[in-house]
């Protein structure tokens, strides 16, 4: 192999490489991509992470529509966890509040966190919470139980063939790895 | 192969190396292609035998022979080593033994790094095959890996994921290597739309390579680090989404299909033409076709979780996507269509390889259509249908195209002629058995049968039998092939081969103008005539 050959080699691998590393890269850069791209086009009924402010809507008393409520815990999360009312029917526009309970079966400190879902995906841009208790981490003491609320309204917006909603929270334990 | 190159080489003046470790040191491409090929073999029985396993724990409703666990790291470690260990393998061992001869090359451009990516593949092969024998078993959450249900792998799960960067490291330098050889090596006169179509195919799917393989390295990265140092890429209790998982690794995983079918197509569009007697019909649309499926297949990922509760816009959006690949591919099959159109065919056994392949890789492309219609795909996703589909395109098209290849190079390769009665006897037991075996899986999917389940509801006992009756004969027919390789190692028929082998095969590529078998050293002059029949 000669001298320029070599040299051209060489280039090109170093180009190569770079595209390797890119490449690894834009692996890393697709999760805040995936987050941006749901954000922007509202696709995958992520909920929105944090309250928002209230505002009042024209109420629309003429549709009705069901909320359902669901609570789930997986086995490693030592809670009770429940709502205290299945499911309501709502008037778009119109603020609604509903207690969720929460205890701790553990004798030690709880750190959980409650992860929230909404069903279908494309009515949660439709769907406004003013307080929730999952915005943040939930510390509970020893043996511990409250109530919670979750104040919601939902957008008069919202497209005529939706007439239910299931909105699901799933507490996950995460004493372990959270930094408090 | 090594003794005969050795026997031939002895009056050379840069021969190999004496004795076994010449195959640890050696950086000639035709050795390494060589260790690659054979390993891949070796994988292909390992991977296999897995197979056998599954099939005859399925060979009855109830469970005979092994525990759900097993079975379960049985389907991931099966597909991990087909993938990894036995296909990609075999296609890099096919590129480094070929693509220096067919371009007029000396060598490979990077033949240090070439030692380097095959030794890297064995560590990973051994490290993944390790899992097997750790506490709590190899991985068995499919070889999709996803989660969280990988993460509750046991000891194993770390070995696993740095086997994967393992190979994917030994993946992208065997792609830089092919693209810096491609581009830089060619001998004078072989521009690059004179190169044959093994050589496009490779150049293509060697770019998919360096940009897959490091996304697919970073997924198993966050999985690493979710698992052990409480990152949340993946974990929804601290704010990540399991989803973003199944966008990461399909981003990977399409394109990664088409590594292991691109150079399929290549190596089917250099033996239609030779015993078809006919240059390849449409050689720059079979360039441009592949390039467009290539750049398709990073478009499409989705396709492959309709089901995760995706919004119209996006499921028809990778629907119509999906779709679009149908194009390039039937242009393709088309292609090879027309250019056995007319010819003066004969049917040796890599001929009788290739004419499968169209077939049942046609039939394969059909059953991805119908999955790709996103409302129909909620009744086949997860279901045998899907794996009868990916068995099609892989099985009677990328491993019966691995077929033909061997029997259309071993001659060449050590300079002996294979068995021809025995070669069309595994075609025939292959041909017959592969369809026995897979056919049935379409029927079993569309009754709901579920893929990744060692037991099932006794009204898929009838199909599940018969499935695994073409499983046994199809992997036993395999050892033919395997005694075939031997044999024509050892000298074959005896019948003295020619440089050409096959009739004008000469005109087509460049490696039928050097003897059989080659020596050592090749083109260390670049070649003055080029072959232009293929085009």
């Amino acid at each position: 192999m000669n001298e320029s050959v070599k040299q051209k080699n060489a280039k090109l691998v170093r180009i190569l490489v770079f595209v390797v590393l890119g490449m690894f890269g834009f692996g890393y850069a697709l999760v805040p991509l995936y987050d941006v791209l749901c954000e922007v086009t509202g696709l995958n009924g992520k909920v929105e992470p944090s309250a928002v402010k209230e505002v009042s809507y024209v109420v629309d008393k003429n549709r009705e529509i069901t909320v359902e409520f669901m609570t789930a815990l997986n086995e490693a999360t030592p809670m009770v966890f429940r709502s205290e009312i299945k499911k309501i029917k709502v008037h778009p526009g119109e603020y609604y509040t509903v207690n969720f309970y929460a205890e701790n079966k553990t004798d030690k400190v709880m750190v959980a966190r409650a992860i929230p879902s909404i069903s279908p995906g494309a009515v949660a841009e439709f769907f406004k919470k003013t307080e929730c208790f999952c915005f943040s981490e939930q510390t509970f003491k020893a043996r511990e139980g409250r109530t919670m609320p979750v104040r919601f309204v939902v957008n008069p917006e919202i497209p005529k063939e939706y007439k239910t909603i299931t909105l699901a929270y799933t507490f996950f334990d995460n004493t372990e790895t959270s930094v408090k | 192969m090594s003794a005969v190159v050795a026997e031939h080489d002895d009056h050379h003046d840069h021969g190999p190396a004496k004795g076994l470790l010449r195959w640890v040191i050696t950086t000639n491409h035709k050795d390494i292609g060589t260790l690659y090929l054979l390993f891949a073999l070796a994988m292909f029985f390992v991977g296999g035998s897995m197979a056998m396993v599954i099939r005859a724990e399925l060979f009855e409703p109830g469970m005979q022979f092994v525990n759900p666990q097993f079975f379960n790291s049985m389907t991931t470690m099966h597909a991990l080593v087909m993938v990894f260990g036995a296909v990609m393998p075999a296609f890099v061992g096919l590129a480094n033994w070929m693509i220096p001869m067919m371009i007029g090359a000396p060598d490979m451009a990077l033949p240090r790094m070439n030692n380097m990516s095959f030794w890297l593949l064995v560590a990973g092969v051994l490290l993944l095959a390790s899992t097997l024998f750790m506490e709590g078993g190899a991985p068995a959450s499919g070889w999709t890996l996803y989660p969280p249900l990988v993460l509750q792998t046991g000891k194993a799960l770390p070995f696993a994921i740095f086997s994967v960067h393992l190979l994917g490291i030994s993946s992208i330098l065997s792609g830089i290597n092919i693209i810096a050889t491609i581009f830089n090596m060619r001998a004078p006169g072989m521009t690059l739309m004179k190169m044959p179509m093994f050589v496009w195919t490779w150049l293509i799917t060697a770019f998919l390579l360096i940009a897959i393989m490091p996304v697919f390295a970073g997924a198993v990265t966050m999985l690493l680090t979710d698992k052990f140092f409480h990152t949340s890429f993946f974990d929804a209790a601290g704010g990540g989404d399991p989803v973003l998982y199944q966008h990461i690794f399909w981003f990977f995983g399409h394109p990664e299909v088409y590594v292991m079918i691109l150079p399929t197509f290549g190596v089917a569009s250099t033996i239609i033409p030779v015993f078809a007697r006919k240059p390849l019909f449409g050689y720059s649309s079979m360039v441009y076709a592949t390039a467009a499926i290539a750049f398709l297949s990073f478009i499409v990922w989705a396709h492959h979780m309709f089901t995760v509760g995706m919004p119209i816009a996006g499921e028809l959006y990778f629907m119509y996507a999906t779709m679009l690949i149908a194009i390039p591919t039937g242009v393709k099959v088309f292609n090879w269509t027309a250019t056995m159109w007319k010819g003066s065919m004969t049917f040796e056994t890599p001929m009788l390889f290739s004419i499968a392949f169209v077939v049942l890789f046609t039939m394969g492309g059909f059953t991805g259509l119908m999955m790709a219609v996103a409302p129909a795909d909620f009744q086949y996703h997860d279901t045998y249908f899907i794996v009868a589909h990916f068995h099609y395109t892989l099985v009677p098209a990328s491993v019966f195209i691995l077929m033909a290849a061997g029997y259309f190079w071993l001659p060449k390769w050590t300079g002996h002629m294979y068995d021809e009665r025995i070669g069309q006897l595994h075609f025939w037991l292959s041909v017959v058995s592969v369809n026995v075996l897979f056919f049935p899986q379409h029927f079993l999917g569309l009754a709901g049968m579920p893929r990744r389940i060692p037991d099932y509801a006794v009204q898929f006992a009838d199909w599940n039998m018969i499935s695994s009756i073409g499983g046994f004969v199809f992997g036993a027919s395999q050892l033919l092939f395997l005694y075939i390789v031997i044999d024509t190692i050892k000298g074959g028929t005896g019948e003295k081969v020619t440089a050409e082998v096959w009739e004008d095969a000469a005109k087509h590529s460049l490696e039928w103008t050097l003897p059989s078998p080659p020596p050592y050293h090749t083109f260390t002059t670049p070649p003055t005539v080029i072959p232009t029949e293929h085009i």
